[in-house]
């Protein structure tokens, strides 16, 4: 009788979760089916793994943000790690794994592995921080990560693989190939990703989050999000669950990062900046904090919106803030709310959603 | 359950030391002290608690009652004194620690988890008797269903003690008032506490409502054999459940003994009521 109340739909929990995995699975079935038959222009097959890379991004950060309670300003650092340590796993396989789609998933593994290490870093200072402190000192780690990468030199060569900070002293012997070159970035990589891989891994991802939410780890990081005294009060250890959720956030990051280099040809550090730290934090604010489905709708919206708006040319980004405030406010406003709660047809079965608003 | 307690007479330094069944307190405080801002906000603080005593801490506002409550939790780590928990030295142990040790509180002004259910309020408490990784949790390997089930049951059956099992999934921060007050102290007793530390539990309820929480404390020091220490400024609930009382006035303690000895006791009526002479001299 428990077991079933476990994965009882009418709950509202139950029901929201199952509502954001159909919809992501319809979503990519039409986009899949548009694309293959090519009703999708070109430019638009081109977005869908950056979309789902950014959709990734989005639910990573609402881990941080929405479920453990902390501002994190330096999320695209994170992304960074994954995406250099991705593309130069991903080449180094190259010879060794033929088959790209294993490729690409080891790729993306390893990537989650080097941004969690990096994650696991600077969460031991930054979490003793609370949170304005805490925002900007994240803000400070994800610019220091693009410095480094932006000096970091990695080359192979028969002697194995090589590296050097500041400028190319790597010295690689005849027939070795310089992999990182500092600001340059890694050029030629094979655009291995794809939009299934980007599909199954936002899939993962809901259900890594997901799962996690309803389990004692996910309890806790939102009972220290609500009330950390008390938190501490029932006996939860405050520092190792904050990391957990640090680490956990920037290994989906590196994942996320890694299948968006793949999708280009070129990847340079400073394409992971404060800019796009902000944008997916925007992602996660526009899409609701702790909501997952509103994060990675926002995520598809706001990567397709600047491309749409690419015929009004110099007033683009004029347009795409002024979009972006209108819909801040009229999500905001307590009529359009309202309105949209009286379409939703679960509306009277839960009453207490509506005082929680 | 466990046997009802056995009463036995045992030389002990708890206020009602002919109620203690176990030779060792659950709790001794010995000359417990903090300074505050170079005030000594509790100073030369002594008392030992009973393995299954219900005591109150009462004391007019200010004296330093719900700091004794942050010693004891290390929400304020004790400038001198020793605090004995089961016979064990507390000493550098942080909040997290003590309560795994056994001490488990409510808050004077509530401290919910508001944005979780009611159940996942009492679940959270339950995070130190789970024992599956994240790995489990996100598979949903068969040792989270279990456990989850398990916890599921043990809080429904908590909460049924308030009467509260069929607000198990309404969001704790939209409960009314009593209810928040009575989920506090289900959420303590899930972390399998030895001693409970109740800070105004009746505050702003009604005589009602005072008198059923009453009932449940008892239900629940009868259930679960624990120590109670309650801080209360409602003297009938006070007066009426405690076993013994000890009073408290700018931070020193003034008074200790069962409820008849505090009524009677001129030091507690001069702190509560101020002195007689000194009240004619002001009218003079």
């Amino acid at each position: 009788m428990t077991m079933r109340r476990l994965i009882n739909l009418k709950r509202v929990e139950a029901r929201r979760i199952y509502l954001t995995y159909f919809i992501v699975i319809i979503a990519y079935v039409i986009c899949q089916t548009m694309s293959s038959t090519r009703i999708l222009s070109s430019t638009m097959r081109g977005m869908l793994v950056p979309i789902c890379a950014y959709m990734v991004m989005s639910i990573s950060l609402n881990l941080v943000v929405g479920i453990s309670g902390e501002l994190s300003l330096g999320h695209a650092g994170f992304m960074s790690v994954g995406a250099f340590s991705g593309v130069a796993a991903a080449i180094l396989m190259q010879s060794v794994i033929p088959f790209a789609p294993v490729r690409l998933a080891l790729a993306m593994i390893i990537a989650a592995i080097f941004a969690a290490i990096a994650g696991f870093l600077i969460g031991i200072p930054v979490l003793r921080l609370k949170g304005d402190y805490l925002a900007i000192v994240t803000l400070a780690f994800g610019e220091i990560i693009k410095s480094i990468l932006n000096n970091f030199y990695m080359g192979m060569d028969s002697g194995g693989i090589q590296f050097s900070m500041l400028s190319d002293t790597t010295r690689l012997l005849p027939g070795g190939k310089l992999i990182i070159r500092g600001p340059m970035g890694i050029s030629g990589i094979q655009k291995i990703a794809t939009f299934p891989a980007g599909f199954i891994l936002v899939m993962i991802s809901l259900m890594i989050v997901f799962n996690l939410v309803n389990s004692r780890s996910g309890r806790a990081f939102m009972a220290i999000r609500d009330d950390r005294i008390a938190a501490e009060s029932i006996g939860l250890d405050i520092t190792k669950y904050k990391m957990m959720a640090f680490v956990l956030s920037a290994a989906m990051a590196g994942a996320a990062g890694a299948l968006f280099a793949m999708n280009y040809s070129t990847i340079v550090a400073n394409k992971f900046d404060f800019n796009t730290s902000i944008l997916i934090l925007v992602f996660v604010v526009l899409g609701g904090q702790g909501n997952m489905l509103g994060g990675i709708i926002a995520a598809a919206a706001l990567t397709i919106l600047p491309e749409k708006l690419r015929q009004f040319s110099d007033y683009r980004m004029l347009l795409y803030a002024v979009i972006l405030i209108v819909t801040m406010l009229g999500t905001n406003n307590q009529d359009i709310r309202n309105f949209f709660a009286k379409l939703n047809p679960f509306r009277h079965k839960e009453p207490e959603e509506e005082e929680a608003a | 359950m466990k046997p009802k307690t056995k009463y036995v007479q045992v030389p002990s330094r708890s206020i009602l030391p002919d109620r203690d069944i176990a030779r060792e307190p659950v709790l001794e405080c010995i000359n417990l002290g903090i300074t505050l801002g170079g005030i000594k906000a509790v100073d030369n603080f002594n008392l030992t608690i009973g393995r299954t005593e219900i005591a109150g801490l009462i004391g007019p506002n200010g004296a330093g009652k719900t700091t004794v409550f942050n010693l004891l939790t290390k929400v304020y780590q004790p400038t001198t004194g020793t605090i004995l928990l089961n016979g064990k030295d507390t000493h550098g142990m942080n909040t997290m620690q003590v309560n795994k040790a056994g001490i488990a509180r409510t808050f004077q002004n509530i401290r919910l988890f508001k944005n979780l259910s009611v159940v996942d309020n009492v679940k959270a408490a339950m995070n130190n008797e789970m024992h599956y990784n994240m790995l489990s949790a996100i598979l949903r390997l068969p040792n989270y269903r279990r456990e989850e089930v398990a916890a599921h049951r043990r809080a429904l059956k908590l909460l049924s003690i308030f009467d509260m099992q069929d607000m198990a999934d309404v969001r704790a921060g939209s409960l009314p008032y009593g209810a928040q007050r009575r989920l506090e102290i289900v959420r303590a007793l899930a972390t399998n506490p030895s001693l409970l530390l109740l800070d105004e539990p009746a505050a702003g309820m009604n005589p009602s409502e005072t008198a059923d929480l009453m009932d449940n404390i008892r239900k629940v020091h009868e259930m679960f054999q624990i120590a109670i220490v309650l801080i209360e400024h409602d003297m009938s609930l006070v007066m009426n459940i405690c076993e013994g009382i000890c009073v408290l006035n700018f931070g020193q303690v003034i008074a200790k003994g069962t409820p008849e000895e505090i009524q009677s006791n001129p030091a507690v009526i001069e702190a509560y009521l101020g002195r007689q002479s000194s009240h004619k001299e002001k009218e003079a």
